[in-house]
């Protein structure tokens, strides 16, 4: 395994108590493997994702859980050493390539900064490592794009050009925050291919956060969808769309539109709304909005437990209840 | 009966450099056109919908709808009796300050539709059509969801009572599960109201649940507009299979995508001929050169010719 999270807890003291943002999430990623998390805004996706490299914003902070990366745990590392980590061993991928590049330097002189803070390597080497990474984001003619700046550059050739500083010091995981989302559909689709080819051919290992279940559904090989700071449902791609095991989950999979040829359907719908942090119910969180909740929804909180191919945090799935 | 009538609307955007530099530097006035030529009709009671990428214009089509740009060329012809707008980001289009009685009654006082008593009543009335309650006119935007404040510019929209309803990307903000209420909600009220929609979205999918016709705009013009059923089942301009190839296939059916190739062309310079060529697999000269008029909703010479 490359990334093994467990029992991750990450609060948020405030002035009216402490906010549990991620609670008892645990899952892993192999090499070469794509894991999809998925899940609304406010779910606790991103701040999986940040505090994995703790890039948590204060007082944010991991309250309880381990982080292992390759078998080390790198949650309780003194900042410098995770420093040397960030960039070298997980590259980033953030949502918005115009805040992620930095706006008063060249691309070329970005990446080899990159190039050289992380492998040992001269001016030279960096300069041709640079211009190599560059082709295989997919930029036509490297060499004449070198000096340009971000600005110069569309959304999608940006994107790629953060990509391309992900994976510049060949890391083993790859954190990718809605890399998307920002982007039209067709440099969309260009964008999950490119992922989706350096996953499988470097096999690095990549968390893929997003808000869109079609990218994962073309991208992962696995998903977790959480659903007010815990995962709800995590299993193989094709199976949680398939089949989904969580209440949430089918109402999720309900809800998404598809192109139909008929014109005019009606959507399924989970009404309601997703609870705010000061206000999780007690017991399953998904209970006030659940079609099949029972006594024990309302009183205990259920964790993962094996359903089909899958795991759900469901009562449902209880031996006992089936 | 056509309530909405676009006929050959154009509209230019000056994006010269500031007068000294131009001066200075002897650069000429630039603009962009942002719009060319668009034509199309909005029937009563239909959902037409506008689909395209970032910058193809379809928003600027709906500000030119409503007014709050004038055309270039062109006209636009409005049969009804009011149209109202429904914007994408519901936290920017609420006004922070205002209670949400205030915001929601303002098209009555702007529109001076009535006074006094029962202006209550009517809030009532066009809170609980979209699914809030009538306590909730009391509160401030900010104590609401993005999903509740969307409900809101729609009672807004509503209270004028408009005939046609300008939607532009009214749930591109929304998460998944809050958009599909959306989107319901819609349907529900064109069916009790009798209303008619112009959706502007750039999701496909979206587009498909909700519109009865679709015209795809691709830089500034309008290349394809057909019966909903028709444009999804059998598109024919190249670029709007391009653009259904590129959404994800959720039920992983596994069909072979077309690697969709290139980018939108800086509208500052569009390509000579069809705008799409670039990115066509099947242009040929004459696409480079001359530009392809919509005949038979489709604006395409490989299509006209029956290449494809």
């Amino acid at each position: 395994m490359i990334l093994e999270v467990k029992h991750l807890r990450v609060e948020f003291p405030t002035r009216h108590g402490t906010l549990v943002a991620v609670d008892d999430a645990s899952f892993c990623i192999a090499p070469g493997e794509v894991l999809g998390v998925v899940g609304e805004s406010g779910a606790g996706k991103s701040l999986t994702g940040m505090s994995i490299i703790r890039l948590l914003e204060p007082p944010g902070r991991i309250a309880a859980g381990e982080v292992r990366l390759q078998g080390e745990r790198i949650d309780n590392l003194p900042h410098e050493k995770l420093r040397r980590i960030r960039g070298r061993r997980i590259g980033v991928i953030f949502q918005d390539p115009l805040t992620s590049l930095n706006p008063l330097y060249t691309i070329g002189q970005q990446l080899e900064e990159t190039i050289v803070t992380h492998l040992e390597m001269g001016k030279a080497g960096a300069r041709r490592r640079a211009l190599q990474l560059l082709a295989e984001v997919g930029i036509p003619a490297p060499e004449a794009r070198y000096d340009s700046y971000p600005h110069h550059f569309s959304g999608g050739m940006r994107q790629r050009v953060v990509i391309a500083l992900a994976i510049a010091a060949e890391p083993s995981l790859i954190i990718a925050d809605e890399p998307t989302s920002a982007l039209d559909v067709s440099i969309q689709a260009q964008i999950i291919a490119l992922l989706k080819r350096l996953a499988q051919s470097r096999g690095t290992a990549v968390m893929l956060i997003t808000h869109d279940m079609g990218v994962i559904a073309e991208t992962a090989q696995r998903v977790a969808v959480m659903y007010a700071g815990r995962i709800v449902e995590i299993g193989p791609v094709r199976d949680v769309i398939h089949a989904p095991r969580h209440p949430y989950t089918v109402g999720l999979m309900g809800s998404i539109p598809k192109i139909v040829f008929s014109s005019k359907t009606r959507l399924v719908q989970i009404d309601g709304a997703m609870p705010r942090l000061n206000a999780i119910p007690p017991g399953c969180a998904f209970n006030p909005r659940c079609p099949r909740r029972f006594e024990r929804c309302l009183a205990e909180r259920p964790e993962l437990m094996p359903a089909g191919t899958s795991r759900a945090a469901c009562w449902l799935h209880e031996p006992a209840h089936a | 009966m056509s309530l909405l009538t676009l006929d050959a609307v154009s509209r230019d955007f000056d994006v010269s450099r500031p007068w000294l530099n131009r001066v200075l530097e002897g650069e000429p006035r630039r603009s962009l056109r942002a719009v060319d030529g668009v034509s199309f009709e909005v029937t009563s009671g239909e959902t037409l919908a506008l689909v395209g990428e970032s910058g193809c214009g379809k928003s600027t089509v709906a500000r030119l709808i409503v007014g709050l740009y004038a055309p270039t060329a062109g006209r636009v012809v409005f049969r009804g009796r009011r149209m109202q707008m429904v914007f994408q980001d519901p936290y920017a289009s609420l006004n922070p300050r205002w209670r949400v009685r205030d915001i929601v009654c303002e098209p009555l006082r702007a529109l001076k539709l009535q006074g006094g008593t029962d202006t209550r009543e009517r809030l009532a009335r066009l809170l609980i059509q979209v699914g809030l309650s009538p306590e909730d006119g009391d509160k401030y935007p900010h104590e609401f969801s993005g999903g509740q404040r969307q409900r809101i510019s729609i009672a807004r929209a509503l209270a004028g009572e408009p005939d046609l309803l300008i939607c532009d990307e009214p749930t591109s903000a929304l998460d998944v599960s809050v958009q599909a209420q959306i989107l319901n909600l819609m349907s529900e009220l064109q069916e009790r109201l009798g209303l008619t929609y112009l959706f502007i979205s750039h999701n496909l999918a979206v587009v498909s649940q909700v519109a009865e016709r679709v015209g795809v705009m691709y830089l500034g013009r309008l290349v394809e507009i057909a019966d909903a059923a028709q444009l999804f089942a059998r598109p024919r301009h190249p670029y709007t299979r391009m653009l259904l190839d590129a959404v994800p296939d959720l039920d992983m059916t596994g069909k072979p995508r077309t690697p969709v190739a290139g980018e939108v062309p800086n509208p500052l310079a569009p390509p000579a001929g069809c705008a799409f060529h670039p990115r066509c697999p099947h242009a040929n000269d004459r696409c480079r050169t001359e530009r392809p008029a919509l005949i038979d909703a489709v604006a395409c010479h490989a299509v006209a010719e029956r290449r494809i």
